[in-house]
């Protein structure tokens, strides 16, 4: 099938907080003006909205949030579709509305997404997000979401026979990369620096994950405005194309025994990515992945392509995810120090890549001249969807 | 035709409260599903017959939990396993005959497991409503072999 080119033309993104005072329709509404105000255009222009949100059933108790996002911006009478696929529910519902544009049904899409997940407190969210693993099988037994990454990184250390304190160096490696670049972004969460030491003494959440392996529950949105090829001309001259995409899903986390600690779904999910891009692993200049835990990073990179299984930890060992380095990782933060407002964080990881490519992110974390950019993820124990994007200029 | 479901959650369950772990075995690649699903997850074949599983098997990785879901506070720490059972499937649980304070990748990984003499259940809260988690929901609760 013959798919048109679609680009980014404008990307809204809220600060990113801890317990704020504005509700998932105002932090959408803000989110979306700017990003249709960037993209020199009106909401009356918009055809159709696609919004990802997880949780606003149990933080507000509003279900069916989109419907009332189109309604706040002025144009109630557009197909406003919700996406839940967890962490994960922004990059599907760009996904979806890439498709529908490069289709040829729509010209014109909002699409991102918006949560409040700091609003619930810790014990209510880490109900709700252990909802993203299995209700009847597995969480019984206590599972909670930390705790499936928590089993992956002792996993990950009996599988390739490293030493738990190595990989636990290398984990902590992550999270303080993670602060220093999210100390500069002025719409993240967490802006403090960070050592190893903090990382490896701060309380036990789920062996071995402490505090600082985590990220926390974050309040926010962020949205982007798709366009054809033909329509985005005309509205700017800086589009940010978007020349692949995949999405992929699993079954609960015991069935996956025989990838883990691989993610099938992420192998599969980037595969389609970079096969629909035409690129290469090596290709890509800048990463936003899924650093919900440090350990995450660690195993998505192995399955991205930029490092071989078992050896994930050593780009951050040595540097290589550092701005300059071989390959640049979460230059905003990621998502433990910029913040993870989960139905939020994928449009969040676009909205990054957008700004680095048009040299508009603070000066301490700008990164180098970056073409091509990809983001990573992951919702719950398994959906996965990926995005790469090109810069047009 | 009508396609029912061979061996549903609250089968299973209400199994698992009298301590037999059920499963299924696959009559076309011989192969074992367990927990129970509407196909054989080695070969998606819906030709498939309940077994009592052996319930035993070896750790393959852990996490002791400081951090439980809302109402589950009480519980914490708590120790959970993901087993390998010695007909294949892994199959997520508990393990309680070691201090979950004392749990170490030395101590738990590799180490040989069954099902021990009483599963612990979970109650349930105001997410679990439906009947076949009526009772609570039985867990897979081991002890070392
Ligand atoms: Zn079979």
């Amino acid at each position: 099938m013959a798919l048109r080119k679609v680009a980014i033309v404008g990307v809204g993104h809220t600060p990113f907080t801890f317990g704020g005072e504005k509700t998932s329709v105002e932090l959408f509404s803000e989110a979306a003006m700017e990003a249709i105000n960037n993209s020199n255009l009106k909401p009356k222009d918009i055809q159709a909205l696609y919004c990802g949100n997880c949780l606003g059933d149990f933080s507000e108790g509003q279900g069916m949030v989109q419907s009332y996002c189109a309604d706040d911006i002025g144009i109630a009478g557009i197909p406003a579709t919700r996406f839940e696929g967890a962490c994960a529910s922004a990059t599907m519902a760009i996904r979806d509305a890439f498709i529908w544009v490069a289709s040829g049904f729509y010209d014109i899409v909002l699409a991102g997404g918006v949560e409040t997940a700091s609003k619930m407190g810790t014990p209510l969210a880490t109900r709700t997000f252990a909802m993203f693993t299995d209700s009847h099988y597995e969480y019984p037994s206590g599972l909670t979401f930390p705790g499936a990454f928590a089993m992956l990184a002792h996993l990950y250390s009996a599988k390739y026979g490293i030493s738990f304190e190595r990989l636990r160096r290398q984990m902590s490696l992550v999270s303080v990369q993670s602060h220093h670049y999210g100390m500069y972004n002025h719409l993240g969460q967490l802006h403090k620096e960070i050592t190893v030491e903090d990382v490896e003494k701060s309380f036990m959440v789920t062996s071995p994950l402490t505090l600082y392996d985590c990220c926390p529950f974050s309040d926010g949105a962020a949205m982007v405005v798709l366009a054809s090829e033909e329509k985005a001309k005309k509205l700017t001259d800086k589009p940010v194309y978007i020349i692949g995409v995949g999405q992929s899903s699993s079954g609960k986390y015991s069935a996956q025994y025989k990838y883990l600690p691989r993610l099938r779904a992420r192998e599969l999910s980037v595969q389609q990515a970079y096969d629909m891009a035409d690129i290469k692993p090596e290709d890509v200049d800048l990463v936003e992945l899924h650093d919900c835990f440090s350990i995450a990073s660690i195993i998505a990179v192995e399955s991205l392509g930029f490092a071989d299984f078992g050896h994930g930890g050593e780009l951050w060992e040595k540097g290589e995810t550092k701005i300059g380095g071989k390959i640049p990782i979460n230059i905003s933060g990621g998502l433990k120090s910029k913040g993870h407002p989960i139905g939020a964080t994928g449009a969040s990881q676009v909205c990054d890549i957008v700004k680095q490519m048009k040299y508009e992110v603070e000066p301490q974390r700008q990164a180098e001249e970056v073409k091509i950019g990809l983001t990573d993820t992951l919702g719950g124990d398994g959906v996965l969807a990926h995005l790469v994007l090109q810069r047009g200029w | 035709m009508e396609v029912k479901y061979k061996l549903t959650f609250k089968g299973w369950n209400n199994s698992l409260k009298k301590n037999k772990l059920l499963g299924l075995k696959c009559r076309d690649c011989g192969k074992f599903t367990c927990p129970p699903k509407m196909t054989c997850q080695e070969c998606g074949s819906i030709n498939l017959e309940v077994v009592e599983m052996s319930g035993e098997g070896k750790i393959v990785t852990y996490t002791v939990s400081y951090v439980p879901g809302e109402g589950r506070y009480v519980e914490a720490p708590i120790l959970i396993v993901m087993v390998e059972l010695d007909e294949g499937p892994w199959i997520m649980g508990n393990l309680t005959d070691i201090d979950p304070n004392r749990a170490s990748i030395e101590s738990l990984i590799g180490k040989r497991v069954k099902l021990g003499p009483h599963s612990k259940v979970y109650p349930g809260d105001a997410y679990s409503t439906g009947e076949e988690a009526q009772g609570g929901e039985a867990r897979p609760t081991f002890i070392f072999a």
